[in-house]
């Protein structure tokens, strides 16, 4: 342990909070009852800054910045919440919708959808920018699992955990921009795949429909990704 | 006692599932029906829309040529007009066939799947659209109410705000799906 200081104060919508100088904005605002909305962080999973919805003004910084992956500092003066940022998370959430073809109500995880509920909750009522309508697979070779690809907002929780926790790198990214698939391998079916564990860990965290445990058709599919900080916390202590 | 407001219902490219939700309303149904008279629905007889009506739901997408030239009048005739439903509003279910177009369709309804008569109908049905649309892209909307149907309390909401002239917004109340 060094003996230096780490405590860092700071300012979030007006209130001076303290928080230790290798938190993120977003860990400091919500040990703090502070919501942010975020798509693509998961408690357990390490931090990649590609939703774009837990954007924040921070005093000073020219353009918005992404509180998962924005160390805190001191005397930094944090707004999480403005007409502007509003707007931005709103347009971000609409692109989302727009990208790919999400249809809530014939989706597996219509009620259980981390997509969906931020619509709600962002109040995202309709979407003005025009939808893309692309054509995409879907790939239900896996004997337990399916992907569905129309359903992917590419948070790459999937990716994450099967390297971070699982430790199968099975999944993984392939593509540019609006082109850009999560893939299993080299792009083989998965149901092919020789790394796949068959653990479930992607189906859990994936915060839409896209990937999910094959079950009669109309039952409802819930996720449970809270297993993470428990299996990260117990896993250090083995370390230690 | 000032004058009833009208009001109009129309189903467009939708399954009638948004129009099942507001007869859901029960027995506020008839709460609501002192203030306000049903001047066109499919749950009445009238055949033109009127010439000015006060509050319009609109159900379903936009699909069709007669979609097209129907809600355009609408509009035109219509002082709040409420997009009803995800069909309404982002094309739903309906605007599935919108990644392969309509021809694909008419191949697997009219030919793939049908056993006598293989033929695409023309006569007496409306052309579709390449592309099925949610009404806001077609003709400016007042009110966006999320649901697939929206329920019976959200719609209640929507008509007594409506039809006391506000204009309610349903983010944070109602969702997709």
């Amino acid at each position: 342990m060094s003996a230096e200081p780490n405590i860092r104060t700071l300012c979030i919508d007006g209130v001076y909070i303290s928080a230790r100088s290798d938190q993120t904005i977003l860990e400091a605002a919500r040990e703090h009852n502070v919501a942010i909305p975020t798509l693509c962080h998961l408690d357990g999973l390490s931090e990649v800054g590609a939703c774009r919805l837990c954007l924040v003004e921070v005093k000073g910084a020219r353009r918005l910045l992404p509180a998962c992956v924005t160390q805190v500092a001191e005397g930094m003066e944090v707004t999480t919440h403005s007409p502007k940022i509003d707007r931005y998370r709103t347009m971000i959430l609409e692109l989302f919708f727009a990208e790919r073809n999400h249809v809530c109500s014939v989706c597996v995880a219509n009620g259980a959808c981390e997509l969906q509920s931020l619509a709600l909750t962002l109040g995202m009522t309709h979407v003005e920018i025009p939808y893309q309508y692309p054509q995409l697979p879907v790939d239900a070779s896996h004997p337990r699992f399916t992907v569905d690809h129309n359903r992917c907002v590419l948070c790459t929780r999937c990716v994450r955990v099967c390297s971070e926790i699982e430790g199968a790198n099975t999944w993984g990214v392939m593509g540019r921009g609006g082109q850009s698939l999560v893939i299993t391998d080299l792009k083989e079916p998965w149901g092919a795949s020789e790394t796949c564990t068959s653990c479930g860990k992607c189906v859990q965290v994936c915060p839409t429909g896209a990937i999910f445990e094959k079950t009669r058709a109309g039952s409802k599919v819930r996720k449970h990704p809270e297993f993470l900080p428990y299996l990260r916390i117990m896993r250090e202590g083995e370390q230690a | 006692m000032s004058e009833l407001k009208t009001l109009a219902t129309v189903w467009l490219d939708g399954c009638s599932g948004c129009h099942m939700s507001l007869l859901d309303m029960d027995e506020r149904l008839i709460e609501l029906s002192s203030q306000f008279q049903l001047v066109y629905s499919p749950l009445v007889d009238r055949k033109t829309f009127p010439d000015r009506v006060d509050v319009t739901l609109v159900e379903g997408a936009v699909a069709s040529e007669e979609d097209l030239k129907k809600i355009r009048k609408i509009r035109e005739h219509t002082q709040i007009l409420v997009s009803l439903g995800d069909c309404a509003l982002t094309g739903n279910v309906s605007a599935m066939r919108n990644t392969c177009g309509p021809q694909a369709v008419f191949l697997r309804v009219y030919q793939e799947n049908a056993d006598l008569h293989r033929q695409v109908p023309t006569v007496g049905v409306p052309a579709l659209l390449d592309r099925v649309r949610p009404v806001h892209e077609v003709v400016p909307v007042d009110v966006y109410v999320p649901g697939c149907p929206p329920s019976a309390d959200t719609i209640y909401q929507v008509l007594s705000e409506t039809l006391a002239g506000h204009i309610p917004t349903l983010g944070g109340v109602a969702h997709f799906g």
